[in-house]
């Protein structure tokens, strides 16, 4: 009994899981700018992760392999989102803009001065220094 | 399903490789080769070679990448042009590419037993390795004592890269100059600089346990090497490369490299005194199967020492390096 | 339904692999290959159970810690580079 809602509840999560992260994919190779392929990718990435190696703990039955699983897990919950976190600081850092110029922070103002952009030109690196 | 996955492995690391080839922009050409080295532990993983799936995850994915960036950040990441040597390079790489090709057509067929590497010696290690070394890897009592002369002369090998860096780079390292900006170790990173104190003690942690699991598991001194000189350059790398150094001793480490290779050398000449041949351990101990036991977990240890200060001299050479190269131009 | 989680995750490092190459930025590039690391990490568990030795998840587990180290390393140097060489990055 407990077997069988165990194997169904860790199907559903793979199934899940899968699901999220293959949207995630489609988001990141879909979307128009870095910074709404970054917030598709990682935000998939963890939840993504998450539903996975729980979906394997649920069937990996008691024992070390579950213990590992486990470390995985608060691995990815640490590293993940840090890694976005960081990616996400050095794009700002290295004046990656957003298509509008709405950067939210104080690197907007060197931006009023950089080069001009089009309607089209996501991804717009300034040559300027700062 | 074994089929589907080694067939998309081995195609992306095939587009991969291209692309990398293809690319002139060397920055994006060390990414997509981690990308190759992630592809390529999956492969090995589904081959079921655990222990170089391990080796390729520690080293493929994760330290050369790092060295290979610090080399470009140091010398400029865009790949100048020259079409004869272009030419040439491509006449090479044909031929020798060819002969490679016609050199496969004469090998035995994917898995085949009657394949000479499952006929000659591997039988043997396979049948008697439990009784005569009593450890249940094998791959780490092939490594560690069929083998061990062969795992001497990679521990050379990486000493010496170490000592070669070391003279190319490491000599002017004494002069003290400005301290080096490191921009992660700003205030600003604070989400970094937690992250990094929760993330290193189970680093290090972990690569204890794969030093000293390695003869039941996948691991040995090579992987735990790594992993644990990964500890120190992930906290050079949010805290800045002064904060190491105020933890890791410089001289030390550059002892530590030769001590590792000496505990290994060391245990070959104690085979000698017991009265059996260099890196035989059986006579380490009254039993045979203790001797090569505890002969083992020397050299493993030795290998581990080696591997892990190497890295980490390797790579804060680099890194002061590329203080140093970026500090002129920010004084000027 | 774990051999369709392997599926989709190879699906998706196809997906993450067509973005590392296209770019544009470098830091699309750093992306695809972050996505890809946590994806390779999924996919050894998964091959793990798949081939039923679920005691060699150790390099599932080395992949968790050292592809987070080698992320940040690259975005350092990056930013090393992206000080003195903007006009190199498109």
């Amino acid at each position: 009994m407990i077997d069988s809602v165990l194997a169904i509840l860790s199907a559903v999560m793979l199934g899940l899981g899968g699901f999220f992260m293959v949207s995630g994919a489609i988001g990141l190779l879909r979307f128009p700018d870095f910074y709404s392929r970054m917030h598709a990718a990682s935000m998939t990435d963890t939840l993504g992760s998450y539903l996975v190696v729980g979906g394997l703990m649920l069937t990996a039955g008691w024992g070390l392999p579950l213990f590992k699983l486990a470390l995985i897990l608060v691995f990815i919950f640490f590293t993940s989102p840090t890694a976005g976190h960081a990616l996400a600081k050095s794009a700002q850092h290295c004046d990656l803009r957003l298509p509008g110029g709405g950067a939210s922070t104080k690197k907007a103002d060197n931006e009023i001065s950089g080069s001009a952009q089009g309607p089209d030109s996501r991804d717009v690196v300034s040559a300027d220094r700062v | 399903m074994e089929l589907i996955l080694d067939i998309a492995l081995l195609s992306l690391l095939l587009v991969t490789a291209v692309y990398i080839a293809w690319t002139r922009d060397l920055f994006a050409a060390v990414i997509l080769a981690g990308i190759y080295g992630l592809l390529s532990a999956s492969f090995f993983m589904s081959m079921g070679a655990v222990d170089v799936a391990f080796t390729e995850a520690a080293v493929g994915a994760g330290i050369s990448p790092l060295l290979m960036l610090s080399t470009l950040a140091i010398c400029g990441r865009a790949q100048r042009a020259n079409p004869q040597r272009a030419l040439l390079a491509l006449l090479t790489v044909g031929v020798v590419g060819a002969l490679l090709i016609t050199a496969t057509l004469e090998m035995p067929a994917f898995g085949s037993p009657d394949a000479p590497a499952h006929l000659h010696v591997a039988p043997r290690y396979i049948a008697d390795s439990m009784r005569e070394i009593g450890i249940p890897n094998v791959v780490t009592s092939v490594l560690a004592s069929y083998r061990a002369f062969d795992t001497l002369g990679e521990v050379v090998v990486i000493f010496t890269a170490g000592l070669g860096v070391l003279s190319l780079l490491g000599l002017r390292g004494d002069v003290r100059e400005e301290p080096i900006h490191s921009p992660m170790a700003e205030p600003s990173h604070l989400v970094l600089r937690v992250v990094g104190k929760v993330l290193i003690p189970p680093i290090l942690l972990f690569a204890l346990y794969v030093q000293f699991h390695g003869e039941y598991g996948p691991g040995g001194g090579f992987q735990a090497g790594v992993i644990f000189a990964v500890g120190f350059i992930l906290y050079s790398l949010v805290f800045g490369l002064e904060a190491v150094e105020k933890i890791v001793n410089r001289a030390l480490v550059q002892a530590l490299a030769a001590v590792g290779v000496l505990i290994y050398g060391t245990v070959g000449l104690l085979g000698i005194v017991s009265g059996r041949n260099y890196l035989d351990y059986s006579g380490l101990a009254g039993d045979s199967v203790a001797g090569q036991h505890l002969g083992i977990i020397a050299i493993e240890l030795g290998v581990g020492i080696t591997v892990a200060s190497v890295m980490m001299i390797v790579f804060f050479v680099f890194s002061a390096q590329l203080a140093r190269g970026r500090a002129v131009p920010h004084a000027s | 339904m774990i051999i369709a989680t392997a599926i989709a995750l190879l699906v998706v490092m196809v997906l993450a692999l067509v973005r590392a190459l296209l770019g544009p930025t470098i830091h699309d590039r750093i992306l695809a290959v972050n996505v890809f690391g946590t994806k390779t990490v999924l996919l050894i568990s998964v091959i793990c159970f798949i081939s039923g030795r679920p005691e060699f998840l150790d390099i599932a587990l080395v992949y968790a810690l050292i592809n987070f180290v080698s992320i940040i390393g690259v975005l350092k140097y990056f930013e090393y580079q992206g000080r003195d060489e903007r006009e190199g990055m498109q």
